[in-house]
């Protein structure tokens, strides 16, 4: 039964941009140092520090605003939002309010098998704040500030997604884009991209939306997915019997699979922004845009055409490349290595033979030991006769890892295909001698029995034969 | 004597071997043992010289040196005034430090201040009271009083000091000495504690232009760790010092201030004014008419940052943490409630208040507006004026205890001196004369940039004159 009450969400996307140094210091943002070995007297607020604007995070905010037709804001500036928290060394995080650097931009997302719009409201950087590890066996809370002043881009959404699928599939394609764009690592695991979720439920006829609660720091599509359902329900069921929904923060159990107020609308800081004085407004030159404008690479969307228009790729399979950022690159670039096999042929060992390899090691295209150069090189094999499928299919397996050379490989393997027409037309001979009632059978009109001859001819030769070719032979004879 | 000669004169001095820097040095840690009881004027002291980084031979080389204690030093104690910060030994330099650092100067201890620069009269300090060397009674101004205290009584032949409303000019002025508020990023800000970020200005205080126009040279200029720090070639106020200069034409403003000034401070200035005219300077008046509005603007915004600024003291990382404390609500609360003192939680609480959710377009908004509006009346003024002379203070040096419990009249003592931090422009006061042995400061401000301007007509002055040579009796 479909339900009367419609769900209304909207995401708090924080990307962590992947410079080398933080947003205002220039400690290093790489992720798994020893606890505040990566924080500086910056990042630690020492007294009489200043921040210093790392200029690549304005580039690469750029990237996204340009990459989802948004405005980019000319002269942007930066603000101090004020809180006490032991992870936050200054007693401020510095954001933007005002005059973010992106407005108004859009993504298409393909959900159910429709383009929907999302809306983005706005794209502003800041800095992150520290980790707080609370050790309730030893009573105490440890604070490692590597993290403070790492740069993120928050993107916040519009109210535009209806379902918790739809509010994952967005999120999917946030963290496509900013892996294409690179201006993001894409790594969940390690906290590159955590999401805030808006939600709130409405009679599906009316217009004005209902009172919301904020779910935080979800970092995972699975979690935004389930957190979303189980609040979404969790309002429902309040609304259903009568109640009213309450206006405030909460945070998803994933053990108990629930959510659970984290403080309420009363209990929210009022966070005293105004702009830091110790950064100067940031102003974005034309140049600068234009310059960035060209450098853009191509976008999910744009490649998923073109896999279309000049690949012949079918629909499903192009998507399934364009959505996969490693998957995509992996193709193109066998593409240009490869000198006999065309893109659809490759697409289908992509997408066939070596996705599934990647899905049984549970890796990505990129982490591979396999380059591209090898692929092609083995699948240009086969395209040349040189090697059965299952040959093929076998080498790729033999090579993943393996230093030796394709050449050897095969030579180990005993697997080179026969294509010398004297060779196979002999072995032929001899299966057709032996085989005297089916060929004749087969002479007499019965094309049928000619699958049972080849696949004779194949297991006499160990599979090596190549059975194009015998098939000619034996029609030949 | 030492302690009678000029930067000039000791940097001559040092270079022809006739003085040591180990006896300089000496000498002044000499006097400071010997006087600072009186005066309190040093939070620190640094007894040995020997433990500074080797004498370089550049400009300043060995030339002695005491820091406002606002400024970090790597290994020494940096306290600001504070309880907060009584035991905090920075972990780095300043930029103003190492700058001086190496161009040779040797830093003889920090000097006492209002606490975190907040105050008027150096009384808020953690440390206790400086003293003006005029009158022990009386108070040295703030917060730079430490700074002014012991050049005045040539504890130091120069001192370090900042201006966040006129936290170098009147403690100079009370204390007989020159002041030079440098144009708002000439000098660095990176490791000088802050107070309010867009109105804080380091300095310097010493007994004339002059010196202070050798440190200004060396300490001023672009330094990458400050984004809001000025990235532009200026002149050089040494060569220029000298120079002749053209007729100036000095703009005195028609004040509502005057009204509540003191008359004999208004009269020095009418001597002043006959001295510069004597030295073919034009006068004419000007209206600055919104400077009646320099204080409420000043006591918005100054606040707002400071509320900000001071959030980092939380006893968390470093500094004064409350011993008994059972949430992280009430370590917050005691920490700051025992590390801050009266008039640093007030405007903390002003600040807040102005920034909160429902007042900030009514208050801090509006202040910033009306900041624009007192900039650009000195930029209609600078049209037809080079200098703006006024006093620097409404009253001469008041009593230890007088305005404690009254911080709105102490407020109004920065009346003259906000307009310049609201502007971001350069200024200086100056000694022009003395009432009952008491000494009354004249005030200059300058367009952007023209630090060499406002160096060169004091100076020029101080060669007319001799208020800034005069040293207290007993400290002599």
């Amino acid at each position: 039964m479909k339900s009367n009450w419609e769900i209304v969400i909207g995401l708090e996307i924080h990307v962590q941009l992947n410079t080398a140094s933080k947003i205002f210091s220039g400690s290093s943002t790489d992720f798994g140092a020893k606890p505040n070995s990566q924080a500086s007297i910056i990042d630690l607020g020492y007294p009489g520090v200043l921040p210093v604007l790392n200029q690549s995070v304005i580039e690469k905010a750029i990237k996204f605003g340009l990459a989802t037709d948004a405005k980019i804001s000319r002269k942007t500036i930066f603000s101090r939002k004020n809180y006490f928290y032991p992870d936050l060394p200054k007693g401020y995080q510095i954001s933007q309010l005002e005059l973010p650097i992106v407005q108004e931009g859009y993504v298409e997302i393909n959900f159910n098998e429709e383009i929907k719009k999302i809306r983005i409201t706005r794209a502003h950087l800041e800095e992150d704040a520290g980790k707080s590890i609370h050790d309730s066996s030893l009573g105490k809370s440890k604070i490692d500030l590597n993290r403070a002043g790492t740069p993120l881009l928050e993107i916040v959404s519009e109210p535009d997604m209806r379902s918790a699928a739809e509010a994952s599939s967005y999120m999917k394609y946030v963290h496509l884009l900013v892996t294409y764009l690179g201006i993001c690592d894409g790594n969940l695991q390690e906290g590159s991209l955590r999401c805030d979720a808006n939600v709130s439920v409405k009679p599906r006829e009316s217009k004005k939306l209902g009172t919301r609660t904020e779910i935080k720091n979800l970092n995972s599509f699975r979690f935004i997915e389930k957190a979303i359902e189980i609040e979404a329900q969790r309002q429902i069921e309040i609304l259903d019997s009568g109640g009213t929904i309450t206006q405030e923060t909460r945070l998803f159990d994933e053990e108990k699979q629930e959510t659970r107020s984290m403080r309420s609308k009363e209990e929210a800081n009022d966070y005293r922004y105004f702009p830091d004085p110790d950064l100067l407004p940031v102003v974005i030159s034309e140049e600068l845009i234009k310059s960035i404008q060209q450098s853009m690479p191509e976008l999910p969307n744009q490649k998923n055409k073109r896999y279309i228009n000049e690949y012949q790729l079918d629909q499903n399979d192009a998507a399934r490349i364009a959505n996969d950022f490693d998957l995509a690159t992996f193709f193109e670039s066998s593409i240009n290595h490869s000198k006999h096999a065309s893109p659809k042929q490759l697409a289908n060992w992509l997408l066939g033979k070596l996705s599934n390899m990647v899905n049984e090691k549970n890796i990505s295209f990129s982490k591979l030991k396999l380059s591209p150069v090898d692929v092609s090189s083995i699948i240009d094999l086969y395209i040349l006769g040189n090697l059965s499928q299952k040959q093929a299919g076998e080498l790729l397996e033999y090579k993943h890892g393996s230093e030796a050379s394709i050449e050897d490989l095969i030579t180990e393997h005993n697997m080179s295909q026969i294509s010398d027409t004297q060779e196979l037309s002999d072995l032929v001979d001899k299966i057709l001698k032996e085989n005297q009632v089916q060929f004749d059978e087969f002479k007499s009109g019965n094309d049928k029995v000619i699958g049972y001859l080849i696949g004779k001819v194949m297991q006499a030769s160990k599979g090596k034969a190549n059975p194009k070719l015998v098939k000619e032979i034996i029609e030949s004879k | 004597m030492l302690h009678h000669l000029s930067i000039k004169e000791l940097i001559t001095s040092l270079s022809e071997k006739k003085l040591s820097y180990e006896e300089l040095f000496s000498y002044y840690q000499e006097r400071i043992q010997k006087f600072n009881p009186k005066l309190n004027a040093f939070i620190s002291v640094n007894e040995s010289f020997l433990d500074q980084d080797s004498i370089i031979e550049t400009k300043l080389k060995g030339i002695p040196i005491a820091h406002k204690d606002i400024f970090c030093m790597k290994g020494h104690l940096t306290t600001c005034g504070s309880k907060m910060l009584a035991n905090f030994k920075s972990p780095y330099d300043a930029t103003i430090i190492t700058r001086l650092a190496s161009a040779g100067a040797l830093t003889l201890g920090k000097t006492n201040m209002d606490e975190f620069a907040m105050g008027s009269s150096n009384e808020t300090s953690f440390f206790g009271p400086c003293k003006n060397p005029w009158d022990l009674k009386l108070v040295p101004g703030g917060s730079s009083g430490g700074s002014a205290s012991a050049v005045a009584a040539r504890l130091a032949p120069i001192a370090t000091a900042t201006d966040t409303g006129g936290s170098i000019r009147q403690p100079a002025a009370f204390c007989g000495v020159t002041g030079l508020k440098p144009t708002y990023g000439m000098i660095s800000r990176f490791g000088m504690i802050a107070f309010a970020s867009s109105l804080d200005q380091a300095g310097f205080i010493a007994p004339s232009a002059e010196d202070i126009a050798i440190f200004y040279d060396l300490a001023s200029g672009y330094d990458p760790k400050d984004s809001t720090s000025i990235n532009e070639q200026v002149a050089s106020t040494t060569k220029n010092l000298d120079q002749k200069p053209n007729a100036l034409t000095i703009g005195i403003a028609k004040s509502s201030l005057d009204k509540h000034a003191d008359p004999n401070i208004l009269n020095a200035i009418k001597q002043a004014v006959n001295q510069f005219e004597k030295m073919g300077a034009k006068i004419i008046d000007i209206d600055l008419k919104n400077s009646h509005l320099n204080v409420p603007t000043y006591y918005i915004i100054a606040p707002a940052e400071a509320s900000s600024n001071l959030s980092r003291f939380d006893g968390v990382r470093y500094g004064h943490r409350s011993e008994d404390s059972e949430s992280l609500q009430s370590l917050y609360a005691n920490t700051r409630s025992e590390g801050f003192g009266d008039e640093v939680k007030r405007r903390i609480l002003i600040g807040s208040y102005v920034l909160s959710a429902g007042f900030y377009d009514a208050y801090y908004i509006k202040a910033l507006r009306v900041r624009r509006l007192i900039a650009n009346d000195y930029k209609e003024a600078f049209k037809k004026v080079d200098l703006i002379l006024s006093p620097t203070t409404p009253n001469l040096p008041f009593a230890i205890g007088e305005k404690s419990n009254d911080p709105i009249s102490m407020y109004h003592n920065d009346a003259y001196t906000i307009g310049a931090n609201l502007a971001g422009l350069p200024a200086i006061s100056f000694p022009i004369g003395f009432h009952n042995g008491l000494p009354i400061g004249g005030h200059f401000v300058a367009q952007h940039l023209r630090e060499d301007l406002l160096l060169n007509a004091v100076n020029h002055f101080q060669k007319e004159t001799d208020f800034h040579q005069q040293i207290p009796q007993e400290f002599d």
